[in-house]
């Protein structure tokens, strides 16, 4: 399956109209009035202006590595050249002139990666002006893009740097049976969405399944069962389905006119062709086992189900798929599908064999998502699941780099990959430990102990008079 | 192991003529009212700590528990939650820590109300919250300026009055933004509420006879609210007021320097930046600290260091963790505020000692002395770091099997099984 950069399905059909050809016999056109030329069309809608910032070779030494490919090297080095892991072992070759750390009683381990966040979207402060993470006007509204919700100034992206957070995805809520495309963006201050997204990230199409939906459109039209959710997935797939055939046919023949672009069923459809990743909020196991034969009835795959209270229960079948579980430690409660809920969920998926991922789904979880992880070790440990800490290490950085499609530049500390590196105070799993310093593509974008290393956001600019002492 | 979780219940239900001795060896005793024991004893008998140190002598026929490696400490006290008050947030008829104050026109006062008769001691909230080392909370009402009485109760039992250690332990009340309704959308109308309840329960306890009479002005809150608050304004019942702006928090200061009330300031994201009015006050505060976003206009000044800063200036703190379902997490909120800044004591103390003495129940609660209720855990190790194991836990001197809805379906789901044998 062949993951293309956001929609390249974009690229031919803006490629296709310009190459029309004119129809013969017309008359020439009247004298012109003076025009602006016209703008070229983008090949890709909403492009990654992203930049690393600014960075120098730099040598780590002397912390345990903790690389999340199975290597745990007490006193190793991580050396990070031009914006990438050159080289990571217990000694490594470091060129004259380079910058030297030392972590010396420290861990080092790769940038802490969340699959499930909403800031930007839903940003503090929580007013109404700022809930934008939910369109919530129609059960699918697959057609919006979350990052054109998302305020680059929310101060949560900093706090979550501070927790040693180098990549999010953030998604649309889960009112919506389709919420629409999210994002996958470098925790970098920046003054456009565009800056900070991922280049080379694909999309995903946030889907949600349970109580939700219905609760919001039960009075609303509908769904307000959850056999009428799945009566809606199934017609919006069966229309999708119909527009990639369309689009299809006319990328291949060209013959007629082009088809006219629908912006819910393109999103679709780049699922369909593998192109866009499924993230569906599910909680029960009976709903996982629907959603994932409804999959399998129109050839997509789910890439990962989130919350997943119940994942446990079928976590043979997310294994057999490969659908990873993206999950809490330990939320319960707050509704009936998230009633049946073990601290050893997490455990119990990793050992079945499927990718387990810890996710926040909230601005303070994000920033302390390795303590989520101690939680869930010690709740496995306790039913008698076996757990590395590199296996648990997996679970914030390898996995959800994973679920993401971005693996082949994040999630471990290897040789070639982006420079994203946590050092941390202490052992990444003791509640005492806090990130010491934050590395996005080599730069050094967060350092506890220097004041010009502490972003904030505008928002945070200004906000009590000097002589409130803050 | 079903054995041994049925002669524990079977413990549980023979009454306290029943309660056991038992002695707790070996392991590192952490009193909180003093310093730690090494090789210490903690004799527990009939629902009490007999003894607490290193020479303890063990009565024949002693249950014996070897703490050996392990910490022992007092019962982790969450003084903020609706445990037991419901059971599914999203199904309302679970729901028993409100009354409808969120409806418009609906009653935003509601100090007569006092949680008891809403306990469900068979709350299956309850064995999961305990069997992570909270054996005592404050179970409280929500909602509106006013939200009621709140009672201090142990994680055990099969009726309330059973489970209750005081009631009501403290009048719950908001002078936050979620209560705004009740100010008719104004902080001053919400201050000025306030004061007109309490300027009506006075004048109520002036005129008593004329009031049954009919014979005094309209009061502004119904007859049973206003018998209820008199407590608070004598001082003897702690009015808590969760409240979180700098500037509301010393409104709510003068409130209480006005009426001379016993004040207790919950969440207090703010309060850093006014320790010294509190200290001068002498008003604790209940910190949640993993709290440090400007969500919204009134914690602007949110940090994880609210707790820290406030004892360095000498405010008494206890520490919640603000959530019902998730009261175990009571442990990683001490821990963090350790991250930041306080020292271990200061805060395995917020979690003890320093809520019994809020409250005041510290005659009974809150550390290992001989006299206190034996409430006593543990655990594998440092009781704040989230890899350690609950071992033990002993509410009232009743050992609880470390059983809950959570562990059986773990075990339930323990091996899935394609034969799928039925199973129990």
């Amino acid at each position: 399956m062949r993951r293309a950069p956001y929609a390249l399905v974009l690229a031919a059909a803006a490629a296709c109209a310009q190459g029309q050809a004119r129809p013969a016999a017309t008359p020439p056109p009247a004298p012109a009035r003076p025009q602006a030329a016209p703008q070229p069309r983008a090949p890709v809608p909403f492009p990654s202006t992203y930049r690393p910032f600014p960075s120098t070779a730099t040598l780590i030494r002397g912390g345990t590595v903790m690389t999340a490919a199975g290597q745990v090297i007490p006193n190793g080095q991580v050396l990070m050249v031009d914006g990438k892991i050159a080289a990571v072992g217990a000694t490594v070759d470091a060129p004259a002139g380079v910058t030297v750390v030392d972590a010396t009683g420290k861990y080092v381990t790769p940038g802490v990666i969340d699959v499930h966040s909403h800031l930007g979207v839903y940003p503090s402060p929580g007013v109404q002006a700022h809930s934008d993470g939910n369109e919530a006007t129609q059960p699918n509204t697959a057609e919006v893009w979350a990052e054109h919700s998302v305020w680059p100034q929310d101060p949560g992206f900093v706090r979550a740097l501070e927790g040693g957070v180098t990549t999010m995805q953030i998604l649309p809520g889960s009112a919506n049976l389709f919420g629409g495309r999210s994002v996958v963006l470098k925790n970098v201050p920046a003054r456009t969405v565009q800056e900070m997204k991922f280049p080379g990230a694909p999309y995903g199409l946030k889907m949600a399944c349970g109580e939700n939906p219905k609760r919001v459109y039960g009075n609303r039209g509908g769904p307000s069962t959850r056999m009428g959710e799945m009566a809606w997935d199934r017609q919006a797939w069966i229309r999708a389905a119909a527009y990639r055939d369309k689009w299809d046919r006319w990328d291949r023949d060209h013959q007629g006119t082009q088809p006219e672009r629908d912006l819910e069923l393109e999103t679709m459809a780049g699922v369909l062709r593998g192109e866009i990743l499924v993230h569906n909020h599910c909680y029960r196991a009976d709903e996982m086992a629907q959603m994932m034969d409804m999959a399998r009835e129109f050839g997509y795959r789910i890439r990962s189900f989130h919350h997943g209270v119940e994942a446990y229960k079928v976590r043979d079948l997310l294994a057999r798929d490969s659908i990873a579980g993206s999950l809490w430690a330990d939320w319960w409660g707050f509704k009936m599908e998230a009633l049946d809920f073990t601290r050893a969920n997490l455990a119990l998926v990793f050992e079945a064999g499927a990718r387990a991922i810890v996710h926040s789904d909230d601005p303070t979880g994000i920033q302390k998502l390795n303590q989520e992880a101690a939680k869930a070790i010690e709740a496995g440990r306790e039913a008698g699941v076996a757990i590395t800490e590199n296996d648990a290490l997996r679970w914030l950085t390898a996995n959800p780099a994973w679920a993401l499609g971005i693996d082949q530049w994040v999630g471990t500390l290897e040789a070639g990959k982006n420079a994203d590196v946590v050092i941390w105070s202490g052992n990444p799993f003791s509640v005492y430990t806090r990130a010491d310093r934050v590395y996005i593509d080599g730069a050094l974008m967060f350092d506890r102990f220097d004041p010009h290393r502490r972003p904030r956001t505008d928002f945070e600019v200004g906000l009590f008079p000097a002589e409130a002492g803050r | 192991m079903r054995r041994a979780i049925l002669s524990a219940a079977a413990l549980l239900l023979a009454g306290p003529a029943a309660a056991q001795t038992i002695a707790i060896t070996g392991g590192t005793v952490y009193p909180v009212s003093g310093a730690p024991i090494p090789n210490g004893t903690v004799l527990i008998r009939d629902g009490r700590i007999a003894a607490v140190g290193t020479n303890v002598a063990i009565p024949a026929g002693a249950q014996r528990i070897d703490a050996t490696g392990k910490w022992v400490t007092p019962g982790l006290f969450e003084s903020s939650t609706n445990l037991g008050l419901t059971e599914v947030s999203q199904v309302e008829e679970t729901n028993d820590f409100r009354l409808n104050q969120s409806q418009e026109g609906g009653d935003q006062v509601a100090a007569a109300f006092n949680v008891s008769d809403g306990i469900n001691p068979r709350s299956m909230v309850i064995p999961v919250t305990r069997i992570a080392g909270v054996t005592t909370v404050v179970s409280r009402p929500s909602g509106g300026l006013i939200a009621g009485q709140a009672i201090a109760i142990d994680l055990l039992g099969n009726r309330v009055e059973d489970m209750t250690i005081v009631s009501p332990v403290a009048m719950f009340a908001s002078l936050a933004e979620n209560s705004r309704a009740a100010g008719n959308g104004a902080r001053a109308g919400q201050t000025m509420r306030l004061r007109e309840v309490l300027e009506d329960a006075r004048a109520w306890a002036r005129n008593r006879e004329a009031f049954e009479r009919g014979e005094t002005r309209d009061f502004s809150v119904s007859r049973l609210d206003l018998a209820a608050l008199q407590p608070v304004l004598a001082g003897r019942l702690p009015l808590a007021v969760e409240v979180h702006r700098a500037s509301d928090i010393q409104s709510v200061l003068r409130i209480g320097r006005e009426y001379g009330l016993k004040l207790v300031i919950v969440g207090g994201t703010e309060a850093w930046m006014v320790a010294d009015d509190l200290r001068r006050a002498n008003v604790p505060v209940l910190v949640k600290v993993l709290s440090n976003l400007p969500e919204s206009f009134e914690v602007l000044g949110a940090t994880y260091e609210n707790a820290a800063r406030l004892r360095r200036a000498g405010v008494q703190v206890a520490i919640t963790s603000g959530e019902t379902f998730k009261a175990y997490n009571i442990r990683q909120e001490a821990g963090n505020a350790v991250a930041y800044g306080l020292p271990w004591d200061e805060a395995f103390r917020a979690v003890t000692l320093a809520p019994a003495q809020i409250w005041g129940v510290a005659d009974r609660y809150g550390s290992l002395e001989a006299g206190k209720v034996a409430d006593v855990v543990v655990w594998s190790g440092d009781p704040l770091e989230l890899l350690t194991r609950v071992e033990h836990v002993i509410i009232r001197g009743h050992e609880v099997p470390l059983v809950s809805r959570e562990t059986e379906l773990r075990d339930r789901y323990r091996h899935i099984d394609q034969n799928r044998a039925y199973r129990p």
